[in-house]
C-alpha cells in the first residue's frame, strides 16, 4: 500500500512538474512564485489539473446551511466575496473551497527552469574552488574514546580471546572484555571542494525607473537566483541601488526604494569593485554582478569611466557581467548601445539583455544564463 | 504493510480486549454487523488509505497521488485528522490510528460497528461486492499489465477520460431485473414488434364484408396508421431506443473501443457502481454509525476519567460551523427525532391533523417503537428517501437550518428562508443522483453521422459550461466521433458541440 501510494505520488508530481513546464511563461511573466517562497519551498497555485465531469455552476447553487441570521444576511465562513471556487456539490460542503496548491522544492524548480530554457550546466572556474571537510566514520581503532566505543567489535575481541585462552565456558557464557578488547570507531576527514558563488545586483533606483520595471527586475532576480542556487552549493546575494551614488541595502530594500535625481552608474560599479576585493577574493569565488537599468547614464563621460572599470576591474574577477536593460517610458536605452559598441555581443564575459515587458523576462534569462558560465 | 489475517492481526492486547467488548455491546443492542477486523496503521499509511478508497491495493492513477499530497498536508498542517476509516466488504477491514488516545479508539470502534452493520443491512448496499478486496487488486493486476503492453501514459490517459464520465451511470440499475436492463442494446426488442406481415396492410382492421371496408378502415385512419408504424420503425432503429442514465454501459456496448480499452472501462464503471451506496448514503450511515458510537459509549463502555475526551471529540465530529451543514449532525438528529416521535406516537393521521400545538409538543402515546423504527428507517431508505420522509419543520426549528443562494448584485451567498418545504426540496435536490446533473444518452447516431448525443435533464440549474467542454473533449476520445450535448443555458435551449479540438453552440 505504502509503495501503492508513493508511486502514485511521484506520478502526480511528475505531472505536476510537466503542467508547470507547460505554463512556465505563464508563471514567469506573473511573477506568481515571488513572495511565495519559503526557506526551500515554493508553492504553486494549479487550477487545472482535476479530472473534468459534468456538474452544476458554482455560485447559481446555493444550498441548505445551519445558524442564526434572516433572509438577506450573508452566510458566514465566505472569505472575501468572490473568492475561491464553491464546490457545494453535496451537503456539508461548504461554499469557498480553493483550488489545488503543490509545493516543489527551489532545486526542482530550477530543474525545470534548466529543462524549459535548456540551460547548460555551469562549469565552475577550475582551480577557484573552497575545501571543506568533513569527518567520516570508516574505521576501527585500538583506541578511542568511551562515546565511540563499538560494543560489537570490543564483545567480538573479547569472545576471541577468551576461546584462544580457553577461559570461556559454553554452559556458562559470560564474556569479560579488559582494556585491550576495547575497540572504537575511528574516522578520516574528507576534503571536499565546493563552490561558492557571490551574486551582486546592481539597480538603478533613480526617477525613471518606475514599478513595472522594478517588478521585472524582482522577477529576474528570482529566477537568477533559483537557477545559480542549484548550481552552487555556498550562494550569497548581495544588493547595491545607485542613483546618482550608490548604496547597500537589503533585498527588502532594494525592490522597494525609489529615489530621484540623476543617474551615475560608474558610483555602482566602484561600490560593487569594492566588495569584491574586500571580501569575494576572485581565487575563491564565483562572481556574479548583476545590473539592471533603463539606460540613462548621467554623462558620456561618466559611461567612459563605467567601461574602464568593467574592462579593468570587475570583468577580470567574474565569471560573467550580466547588464539587463529594462525598457521604460522615460529612459533613452543608451547605456545598450555604449557597451555594445565597446565589448560586442558576442564578448565572452559580457552579457546583455534588453527586457522590453514582463512577457520578454523568460527570454532574458535564457540570454543571461544560456552561456553556462 | 497490514496483513489481512482474519483476526486483528496487530492490536495490542489491550486494544483486541476493548475490541471484543465494544463488539459485544454492538451485538446486545441488536446490531448485526459482518465480522470486523481492526488494522492499526500510523498516519501517513491512513492517510494513503483514505486516498486509495480504503482499499490497500488499487490500480496505479495519479489522482490518488494527489489525494495523498492534500490529506497529508492537512495532517501536516493540523488542519485534519481522519480518524476512522472502514470497507464495505465481509469481513470488513477497518483501521485505527496508531496515535489516537485509548477513548477515541474506543469510540471509533463502536463507530465502526455502525457502519458495518449499515453496509450489512441496508438494502442499498445489497447488491455490493463485498469481495471487493480482491477485485480491486485484480483489477490493479489487470491494468498494471496494460501499462506493460500498451505504455504507461497510453493506458493513464484513457483511464483519466473513462473516469471524467464515472458519475453517468444509474444507481438503479443494479435492483432492475437483467432482462430489462439490457433492453438498451441496439434496439432488439424494437424489431419484434414492428415486424409487419407481408402482403397485407398491417394498419388495415380486418373486415369481415367487404362493403364495410370503406367505413370501418378509411382513408385517413389507414393514413394514421401508417404513421403511427413509421414513427415506431424508426424508434426502433434509433439507438438507445429510449434515453439511457448508463451512459458509461451505452459506450461499453457501442463506442469503437480496442479490447483493452474495453476492459479500462468496464473496470472503471465496476468500481464507480461499488461506491455508489456509499454516496447514496451519506446522511444515514454517518448519522446511523454516530447514534451507536454515542449510545455504546455513554451507555456501556465509557470509564468515568474518559467522559471529557469523549464529550469533547464528540461535539468536534458533530459540530455544525455557522454556514454549513455536516451529514453527521443531520443524520443522528434525525435518526434521534425518529426514534422519539415513534416511542411517544408521533405519526400517522390523528397527529397529522392536530391543530394544538402545545398537545403536539406534549404528545405521548408511550408507544416506544422507537428503536424498531430506526431499524427499520436504516433497512430501507437511503439518503433521498430518509430526508423526503422523516425531515420535519419542527426539526428544521430546532436545527435552525435555512436555505441560502447566491447574490450576483452583492457577490456572496445569503440567506434565503427558513421555510422547511424550502429546506427539504433543496436538500432533496442536492442529494439527489448524489449531486450530480442527469444525463442521459439519447442518440448513437446524431444526424445520421454517428455522432453522440447526450441530454441533460435540465433541472432549474445550468451546467458549468466550462466543465462540460472539458468533459466533452474526454467523451470524444472515448467515442471517437463528434460529441454533442443537449442542454440548457440561461433558459435557452441549447446544443454544445465538440468535434476536433473545436467547440460550437447553436440554439434549438
Amino acid at each position: 500500500m505504502i509503495d501503492n501510494i508513493r508511486r502514485d505520488h511521484s506520478r502526480f508530481r511528475q505531472i505536476v512538474k510537466g503542467k508547470i513546464k507547460q505554463n512556465l511563461k505563464k508563471y514567469v511573466t506573473n511573477g506568481e512564485m515571488i513572495g511565495r517562497k519559503g526557506k526551500d519551498m515554493v508553492t504553486i497555485p494549479l487550477p487545472q489539473i482535476e479530472i473534468p465531469r459534468f456538474r452544476y455552476g458554482d455560485k447559481e447553487q446555493g444550498g441548505v446551511g445551519q445558524g442564526e441570521g434572516k433572509a438577506g444576511d450573508p452566510i458566514p465562513g465566505q472569505g472575501q466575496p468572490g473568492d475561491g471556487e464553491g464546490q457545494g456539490q453535496q451537503a456539508g460542503n461548504s461554499p469557498g473551497d480553493h483550488g489545488l496548491e503543490v509545493d516543489l522544492t527551489l532545486q526542482e524548480l530550477a530543474e525545470i527552469l534548466g529543462e524549459q530554457l535548456e540551460l547548460p550546466k555551469i562549469e565552475p572556474r577550475g582551480h577557484k574552488t573552497l575545501k571543506s571537510k568533513t569527518d567520516r566514520y570508516t574505521g576501527i581503532a585500538s583506541q578511542g574514546p568511551n562515546s565511540l566505543r563499538h560494543f560489537k567489535r570490543t564483545f567480538k575481541e573479547a569472545l576471541k580471546r577468551q576461546i584462544a585462552s580457553g577461559t570461556y565456558d559454553p554452559e556458562r557464557p559470560i564474556i569479560i572484555p579488559t582494556k585491550k578488547d576495547m575497540r572504537f570507531r575511528s574516522w578520516k576527514s574528507d576534503i571536499r571542494h565546493e563552490n561558492n558563488a557571490v551574486v551582486i545586483y546592481m539597480m538603478d533606483v533613480s526617477g525613471s525607473m518606475g514599478d513595472e520595471q522594478k517588478e521585472i527586475v524582482r522577477t529576474e532576480a528570482f529566477w537568477i537566483d533559483t537557477w545559480l542556487r542549484s548550481q552552487y552549493k555556498g550562494i550569497e546575494t548581495r544588493y547595491i541601488i545607485h542613483d546618482a551614488s550608490a548604496r547597500e541595502v537589503d533585498e527588502q530594500t532594494f525592490f522597494r526604494t525609489r529615489e530621484s535625481g540623476g543617474t551615475l552608474i560608474s558610483s555602482a560599479y566602484k561600490l560593487c569593485q569594492k566588495m569584491i576585493e574586500t571580501e569575494y577574493p576572485a581565487s575563491d569565488w564565483n562572481i556574479y554582478p548583476f545590473h539592471f537599468s533603463d539606460g540613462d547614464n548621467w554623462s558620456g563621460e561618466d559611461t567612459r569611466l563605467c567601461m574602464e572599470i568593467l574592462e579593468n576591474e570587475l570583468l577580470p574577477q567574474s565569471n560573467v557581467f550580466c547588464y539587463g536593460q529594462v525598457e521604460s517610458r522615460y529612459g533613452s536605452g543608451q547605456f545598450y548601445k555604449d557597451l555594445k559598441e565597446h565589448f560586442g555581443t558576442e564578448h565572452d564575459s559580457v552579457i546583455l539583455s534588453k527586457i522590453e515587458n514582463k512577457e520578454g523576462i523568460l527570454m532574458s534569462i535564457k540570454d543571461f544564463l544560456g552561456k553556462g558560465k | 504493510m497490514p496483513s489481512f489475517g482474519f483476526t486483528d492481526s496487530n492490536l495490542t492486547p489491550d486494544l483486541a480486549r476493548l475490541h471484543e467488548e465494544i463488539r459485544r455491546h454492538a451485538l446486545d443492542y441488536g446490531l448485526e454487523p459482518f465480522e470486523v477486523i481492526f488494522e492499526m496503521v500510523d498516519s501517513d499509511a491512513i492517510n494513503s488509505l483514505a486516498a486509495l478508497g480504503g482499499f490497500p491495493v488499487r490500480y496505479p492513477h495519479w489522482r490518488f497521488g494527489m489525494d495523498y499530497d492534500q490529506f497529508s498536508k492537512g495532517y501536516e498542517w493540523g488542519l485534519q485528522k481522519i480518524y476512522e476509516m472502514v470497507i464495505n466488504t465481509d469481513p470488513s477491514y477497518a483501521y485505527l490510528m496508531k496515535s489516537n488516545s485509548l477513548v477515541d479508539q474506543k469510540t471509533v470502534m463502536a463507530h465502526v460497528y455502525g457502519h458495518v452493520d449499515f453496509f450489512k443491512n441496508n438494502q442499498w448496499f445489497s447488491k455490493t461486492n463485498r469481495k471487493m478486496l480482491d477485485t480491486m487488486a485484480n483489477h490493479a493486476v489487470k491494468i498494471r499489465d496494460f501499462m506493460d503492453l500498451y505504455g504507461q501514459d497510453t493506458v493513464e490517459s484513457f483511464i483519466d477520460h473513462c473516469l471524467a464520465i464515472e458519475s453517468l451511470i444509474d444507481p438503479f440499475l443494479p435492483f432492475v431485473q437483467p432482462s430489462v436492463a439490457r433492453s438498451t442494446n441496439s434496439g432488439a426488442q424494437g424489431e419484434s414488434t414492428g415486424a409487419p406481415e407481408a402482403g397485407r396492410d398491417p394498419g388495415r382492421l380486418k373486415v369481415d364484408r367487404s362493403y364495410m371496408d370503406k367505413f370501418i378502415n378509411p382513408p385517413e385512419f389507414l393514413e394514421e396508421q401508417k404513421r403511427k408504424r413509421d414513427a415506431q420503425v424508426k424508434q426502433s432503429r434509433k439507438n438507445p431506443a429510449e434515453p439511457v442514465k448508463d451512459v458509461m454501459l451505452f459506450l461499453l456496448e457501442n463506442a469503437p473501443l480496442e479490447d483493452w480499452q474495453h476492459e479500462v472501462l468496464a473496470i472503471v464503471r465496476d468500481e464507480a457502481y461499488y461506491f455508489v451506496p456509499q454516496g447514496q448514503t451519506k446522511i444515514m450511515n454517518e448519522g446511523w454509525a454516530s447514534y451507536w458510537h454515542s449510545k455504546i459509549m455513554t451507555e456501556r463502555a465509557l470509564t468515568d476519567s474518559e467522559v471529557i475526551d469523549f464529550c469533547d471529540h464528540n461535539a468536534g465530529v458533530l459540530a455544525m460551523s455557522p454556514g454549513r451543514i455536516n451529514p453527521y449532525k443531520i443524520g443522528v438528529e434525525l435518526f434521534r427525532e425518529i426514534e422519539d416521535r415513534w416511542n411517544r406516537g408521533k405519526f400517522g393521521k390523528e397527529y397529522d391533523e392536530c391543530d394544538d400545538l402545545v398537545a403536539k409538543a406534549k404528545w405521548d402515546q408511550k408507544l416506544g417503537l422507537g428503536r424498531k423504527k430506526i431499524f427499520e428507517v436504516r433497512r430501507v431508505c437511503n439518503d433521498v428517501t430518509f430526508i423526503d420522509e422523516y425531515l420535519t419543520e419542527e426539526f428544521c426549528d430546532r436545527l435552525k437550518l435555512y436555505t441560502y443562494a447566491f447574490n450576483r448584485r452583492t457577490n456572496q451567498h445569503e440567506i434565503v428562508d427558513r421555510d422547511y418545504r424550502k429546506i427539504k426540496e433543496k436538500l432533496l435536490f442536492q442529494i439527489s443522483n448524489m449531486g450530480q446533473p442527469f444525463i442521459y444518452v439519447t442518440d448513437g447516431n446524431f444526424q445520421n453521422k454517428g455522432e453522440l448525443l447526450l441530454w441533460h435533464k435540465h433541472q432549474g440549474l445550468d451546467l458549468d459550461v466550462k466543465w462540460a467542454r472539458e468533459t466533452m473533449t474526454a467523451l470524444h476520445e472515448i467515442w471517437g466521433r463528434p460529441v454533442n450535448v443537449e442542454t440548457e443555458v440561461d433558459g435557452q435551449k441549447k446544443i454544445l458541440r465538440y468535434s476536433e479540438g473545436e467547440f460550437t453552440d447553436r440554439s434549438v
